[in-house]
């Protein structure tokens, strides 16, 4: 019965550093073989996040079960890197419209105002008129 | 009084239980240090939030959050698919726009932060005026789809936690 | 067990590692190579927590947060250098 459950866990665990590994790979080998710099922008932001999400996880189920100790302090990186990886692929996104992508390739707002990047907000003279 | 005391309920709650679980110990002294920096953070930065975000409807939030944590397990797997197995000239990038019919900034902030994360979609930036969402979209044949499905998936449920 | 799924993702991390090296060198635009050291922060975490499981100790935890937190910084730091010349406004 225990050897079971030691046999169960460490499965798991083998299961979860594989996934975490196969989707670290993946997010990585986007980043070499995608052509455009907005295509490679989508690789790191998803892949990457649940290859150390993966990773992450199995480590906790790792100390939980094998060592018997609880520790908060993956959940605490898994949350922060969740919660960060769409404000800087947001931010390098940002960066590289500026410098590299020319208005005019853009398609229109719909809206009175051009995108952020390019345009000023509107200034309050213009929200009283 | 007792506004000004906690200008944030929610952020010092949350201080709190970080706090702890950055120690990894509960002992009634690391409660009280992080009780006390639940406190004084909140006052202390009060200045730059100086509006309460309105959370209306806390169950929709959890239910928000189940859909978006298996939205970002597919997508995960899609978009690996995608980087795999198509040759780069058969991945059609496009560029999509959003219309928003949130206004509230702390919605839109996690629309984006939504759809940065699900279907091989990245938000790149707002209209100057804060009316629509510019997103890339690794590979898609038809954006209009992308687009019906970011509005009814996401935004409708954003619009009524954020009411 | 363990021990060759560890070894497996050790690789896996190890090569990411190895392809950011190349974005990073290879470019072309800053908006890539900020995006190549991003997950190379990433990639280098999962080492480290990798290695943690591997010798059994938790101590690399703090290390790995502090990392998670330092390159967030610095990536922010990057861009915000990038888009307007100037870091703190």
């Amino acid at each position: 019965m225990d050897q079971d459950m030691t046999l169960l866990s460490e499965l798991l665990v083998s299961v979860f550093l594989i996934v975490g590994g196969i989707f670290g790979l993946v997010g990585s080998f986007g980043l070499l073989k995608l052509k455009q710099t907005m295509q490679r922008l989508h690789a790191p932001t998803k892949a990457t996040t649940l290859g150390v999400g993966g990773a992450l996880i199995a480590s906790m189920l790792y100390f939980l079960m094998i060592e018997g100790s609880v520790s908060f302090h993956e959940l605490l990186i898994t949350l922060f890197l969740f919660l960060t990886a769409p404000i800087t692929a947001n931010f390098i996104a940002k960066t590289f419209m500026q410098g590299d992508v020319p208005e005019n390739e853009l398609p229109q707002t719909g809206r009175e105002f051009g995108w952020a990047v390019y345009d000023d907000p509107p200034s309050e003279e213009d929200e009283e008129k | 009084m007792l506004k000004r005391l906690f200008p944030h309920p929610l952020l010092s709650v949350t201080l709190t239980i970080v706090w702890l679980m950055l120690v990894n110990k509960v002992t009634s002294g690391n409660l009280a240090l992080g009780i006390l920096l639940g406190i004084v953070i909140p006052v202390m930065t009060a200045p730059y939030w100086p509006n309460r975000p309105k959370l209306r409807a806390p169950l929709m939030a959890a239910e928000y959050a189940l859909v978006v944590l298996w939205d970002i397990i597919v997508a995960n797997i899609v978009v690996a698919g995608i980087v795999m197995f198509k040759r780069n000239a058969d991945i059609h990038s496009q560029w999509v726009v959003v219309p928003l019919e949130l206004t509230s900034p702390e919605a839109i902030t996690v629309l984006a932060g939504t759809i940065t994360m699900t279907p091989g979609t990245v938000s790149a930036t707002l209209s100057a005026d804060g009316g629509s969402l510019l997103v890339h979209c690794l590979h898609t044949d038809d954006p209009d789809g992308i687009r019906d499905d970011i509005k009814t998936r996401y935004e409708r449920r954003l619009k009524e936690i954020f009411r | 067990m363990i021990t060759y799924a560890l070894i497996f993702a050790f690789a896996c991390f190890g090569f990411g590692l190895l392809a950011t090296l190349w974005r990073l060198l290879a470019g072309p635009t800053a908006a890539d190579r900020i995006l190549a050291l991003d997950t190379m922060v990433i990639n280098f975490i999962a080492l480290l927590i990798l290695y943690g499981i591997w010798r059994g100790t938790a101590i690399y935890f703090e290390a790995s947060m502090l990392i998670a937190m330092v390159g967030f910084v610095s990536t922010v730091a990057f861009c915000r250098f990038i888009l307007r010349g100037d870091i703190i406004e």
